[in-house]
């Protein structure tokens, strides 16, 4: 134990990392709300009522169905030849800004939109755009389609990190042999042995969907918008008496974020009773399969074809010259917006990569830290301490960043890139911790009593046996961070000052004067960034251990 | 004791040092102090058009007086207010990360309440005798708020209509022609969502089409008369809101918005603040060539764009040189260019000398552009009061209406 005496301090540390900036960022930015009246001026805005239940349904209902489309995916497909055609689709998918996807998925359902001009005029006659409300509708439905498709990418990579845990293929293959369905099997037994594991992502996924900004600015409604929305109208008005008024919409927020996650715990409890009493009856439910399957299928390779589109139609826009409504396709294609972007482009890559190299690389060594800390010495986390690495996935951005940009100022580190970088860490940690906590876990301990047995420490037992062996999800676990870390706008623009560009701060800028071709451009180099980090998690352990067969894809 | 003077005195001297704000009456110091500072102009940066002539301005910046400028892109001109508001809360008064801000209209009016501007300072400039002062009073007036040198004029705007030459020979020449035409062509006009600028802008345009006595306008509201002078422009509002685009239940979200719907054809009729927009948007290929540009018979509203420092600006001196170079004709005529920017000049041509004349005279206004007579005459921001109150009886009739 004798290396043992900083790494017991690694969990505290990482939790004081989280925990601090958000509890005093949320303090900085909830004071105003009672100053000023902005508890009653908030209650006198009339579009209160419908604004919060917007927030809640579209919320609610999103969530609701991307955990439905990810459990039926790998419920009726999973080892199918259909699930991994999905899954190597969708996985790019997750680099995607939610910005990016809003604005993509905006050009392709609109009656101006690819859609309709595919169709145009041959099959619907349209000569002119036909007046449609599709976006912005009322009830939120374009919204909570735009949410549904961006998460389900990421519960679906969570889920399948954390089934090794729960031993799924030996539960699947006793319930098989019990002569019950694969969907009917895999819902009674290994649900509710995957479920603890993945349920802080389904709640991160339940307040980021509540939350969301950029979606609901693009395709939300906007009489009245979501109060997200309006939060950041509030909080970005000139008239500064506004201020309060922002402030004790975040407070509601945060309060009606924790009542949405308390419905879904009762949610989840009823809906535990009712699979014990499903599995209680004994039916077998075999039948389920055969609709469920090409159910799953079918809304699985929607999400795909869906988000694919969105990201062509805006590569297709950044290469456009005129294109007007009905054409399928521009008149002519040039290189004007990239010839347009290139200038401003090479500082603001150079400091997003400077800002993710270094926010991932600290995230991984502190994430490596703890699960080490706890295998070493068993110091593993209560599940309360777990909520506090959450905390800042689970609170609304709008309601801890000011506060803590205020924080920043006034011990006089914002502007500063290393600030900047501390903020996105806040991030970025509890992303690399819940990919990469499920494999770490799942590690075979004997290989460490093999090794202790002939007598290596467990510093090398660490370094040389366990790192490498798990260098695939490792790395994995990083280019989720790095793209967690290039997407973030709020925490670069409040912290940084305006000081720190990076690609995401310049597309959203850009992305405010609706111009697709700029929008179009920016967005294919905010996904080029990530899709490389992945790209090279995957090929740097395919190249280390092209001689050993244990640790290729799959293993 | 006499330690303790000295200690004073050196204090007060460090003090005075580290407040010492540059004087723009004191140019040639202005420039001296100016010259190796790095000039943080926060800026909308939504137009990739107006960022690339930032960036010219800044190399002219740092050619002619040395002076680099970066600019940091907002998606909205609060945000700088916000940062200098929060730099006060803090107590940074010197040192603050903004140095210049594109501002006008409101967040010009909230900045000077709360005293976070350096100066006067406009009027003081070198170029400040080129404006034209007379002629185009919104140089002088924002939203008829007296801007007491505290920020300086870099381009006029003033509100055109664009409309499909191809689809719609002769566009609706006022608010009750073009009440009547929505409702012949059901979905094919829209506006801003008020409380956008645009868009709120749209509804003054009506109420000075409708109203009875337009020099109210000018006036701050009288909530006495509030209800009855602006009945005609909600009972035109209810007429017209069932013919709207999406028959009135979404609206886009800002100039841009409106402008791409035009370039998608789904609107036939659209406006922007700058009576170049159509012009530049048709030669960047966004916009089909048939469109053409048209106001309103008795005039459209005008306004000016301004550049302020805030109180605490780093680089203050750095601030001055760049507005006063922004008045600089050649830096004028640039911007009035359809293919840079096609803002109008603030300046009074015949002020210039024939050289600089040439310049402006040499301009292409572009295809879609209204020359300067067929321009009319610009109407004055109605007083701020107008602004806020029309957009939040807006929002309360239709913003959240269900």
């Amino acid at each position: 134990m004798t290396t043992g005496g900083a790494l017991r301090f690694a969990p505290r540390l990482t939790l004081l990392l989280m925990a601090v900036p958000v509890i005093a960022g949320l303090a900085g930015t909830l004071r105003p709300a009672f100053e000023a009246g902005g508890v009653a001026r908030l209650l006198d805005w009339p579009g209160l009522p419908r604004a919060a239940a917007l927030s809640l349904g579209t919320g609610i209902a999103s969530a609701l169905l991307a955990l439905a489309i990810t459990l039926s995916l790998v419920a009726a497909l999973q080892g199918g030849r259909l699930f991994a055609l999905i899954l190597r689709l969708l996985s790019p998918l997750l680099a995607v800004p939610h910005a990016a996807a809003a604005l993509g998925l905006a050009f392709l359902l609109a009656p101006s939109g690819w859609i309709a001009r595919l169709l145009s005029p041959w099959a619907t006659g349209w000569t002119r755009p036909p007046d449609l409300l599709i976006l912005n509708d009322p009830a939120g439905l374009a919204l909570t389609a735009g949410l549904v498709v961006k998460e389900v990418p990421f519960l679906l990579l969570i889920l399948i990190a954390a089934l090794p845990q729960a031993d799924a293929t030996r539960r699947l293959t006793l319930m098989a042999s019990l002569g019950y369905g694969r969907v009917a099997g895999w819902m009674l037994s290994v649900l509710p042995a995957v479920w603890p594991q993945i349920r802080p992502a389904v709640y991160a996924v339940l307040a980021y969907s509540m939350t969301a900004v950029d979606m609901a600015l693009v395709l939300g409604p906007t009489l009245p918008p979501t109060l997200s929305a309006q939060l950041v109208i509030w909080m970005t008005s000139p008239d500064l008496a506004d201020r309060p008024v922002a402030a004790a919409g975040a407070l509601l927020q945060l309060g009606l974020v924790l009542a949405a996650l308390a419905l879904f715990r009762c949610g989840e409890l009823g809906f535990a009773r009712l699979g014990r009493r499903l599995a209680l009856t004994g039916r077998r439910r075999i039948r389920a399969d055969l609709w469920l399957g090409p159910l799953a299928g079918g809304a699985g390779l929607l999400v795909v074809l869906v988000m694919a589109g969105s990201m062509a139609g805006l590569a297709l826009w950044s290469l456009a010259g005129p294109w007007v409504f009905p054409n399928a396709l521009p008149e002519r294609f040039g290189l004007d917006a990239w010839e347009r972007a290139a200038p401003g482009l090479g500082m603001a890559a150079q400091e997003t990569l400077l800002l993710a190299i270094v926010s991932t690389a600290l995230a991984t060594a502190l994430v490596l830290s703890c699960l080490e800390a706890e295998a070493r010495f068993g110091l593993t986390p209560g599940s309360r301490v777990m909520w506090l690495l959450w905390l800042p996935l689970i609170m609304p951005q709008v309601a801890f960043l000011p506060g803590l940009a205020d924080l920043g100022l006034r011990i006089g580190v914002d502007g500063s890139i290393g600030a900047v970088a501390a903020a996105h860490l806040v991030f970025v940690l509890p992303y690399v911790f819940l990919s990469l906590a499920a494999p770490w876990r799942a590690w075979d301990p004997r290989i460490a009593v093999a090794g202790t047995a002939l007598g290596a420490t467990p510093g090398r037992i660490f370094w040389r046996l366990r790192l490498p062996m798990l260098l695939r999800p490792i790395l994995t676990a990083a280019a989720v961070g790095f793209a967690v870390s290039v997407g973030q706008y709020l925490p670069t623009l409040l912290i940084g000052g305006g000081r720190v560009t990076t690609l995401t701060t310049e597309a959203v800028a850009l992305s405010s004067g609706g111009n697709r071709r700029i929008i179009g451009t920016y967005a294919m180099l905010q996904l080029s960034l990530p899709l490389l980090a992945f790209a090279l998690a995957l090929a740097l352990p395919a190249a280390l251990f092209r001689n050993r067969i244990g640790m290729r894809a799959g293993a | 004791m006499k330690l303790f003077a000295a200690v004073g005195v050196l204090a007060s001297c460090f003090s005075l040092s580290a407040l010492a704000q540059p004087d723009p009456a004191d140019w040639a110091a202005v420039l001296d102090e100016a010259r190796g500072q790095t000039v943080y102009w926060h800026a909308w940066g939504g137009d990739p058009k107006i960022n690339d002539f930032i960036t010219w301005v800044g190399e002219q910046a740092l050619s002619r007086h040395g002076v680099t400028v970066t600019q940091v892109k907002l998606a909205s001109t609060a945000d700088a207010v916000a940062r200098v508001v929060s730099e006060k809360q803090a107590g940074q008064d010197q040192d603050g990360a903004v140095d210049l801000i594109w501002i006008n209209g409101e967040n010009f009016a909230a900045m000077k309440d709360a005293g976070l501007l350096f100066g006067p300072f406009a009027e003081l400039l070198p170029n400040w005798p080129l404006v034209d002062v007379a002629g185009k009073p919104a140089t002088r007036m924002d939203f008829t708020e007296a801007t007491q040198g505290l920020e300086s004029p870099w381009a006029m705007a003033q509100l055109v209509f664009e409309y499909d030459s191809a689809r719609l020979p002769v566009p609706p020449p006022g608010a009750g022609p073009l009440l009547d035409w929505a409702k012949a062509n059901p979905g094919r006009f829209t506006y801003p969502q008020p409380p956008d600028y645009l868009g709120t802008t749209f509804l003054k345009q009506v109420l000075y089409g409708v109203i009875d006595n337009p020099d109210l306008l000018v006036q701050p509201v009288d909530p006495a008369t509030y209800d009855q002078v602006t009945a005609p422009l909600w009972a035109w509002l209810e007429d017209i809101t069932p013919a709207l685009w999406r028959q009135g239940q979404a609206y886009p979200a800002n100039e841009p918005a409106l402008g791409q719907l035009m370039a998608d054809g789904e609107i036939d009729i659209a406006f922007a603040f700058n009576p170049g927009r159509a012009s530049a948007a048709i030669a960047a290929g966004e916009l089909p060539d048939t469109v053409r540009t048209n106001v309103w018979t008795g005039g459209t509203i005008g306004n000016a764009s301004f550049v302020a420092i805030p109180y605490n600006a780093a680089h203050a001196a750095g601030a001055l040189v760049v507005a006063n170079l922004l008045l600089d004709p050649e830096v004028q005529a640039r911007a009035q260019d359809p293919d840079v920017l096609g803002f109008q000049t603030v300046l009074n041509l015949s002020a210039l000398s024939a050289a600089d004349q040439a310049r402006f005279d040499a301009l292409d206004l572009g295809i879609a552009t209204l020359s300067p007579g067929d321009l009319g005459p610009a109407l004055l921001e109605p007083h701020a009061s107008w602004m806020t109150r029309i957009s939040e009886d807006w929002v309360r009739r239709y913003g959240v209406a269900q």
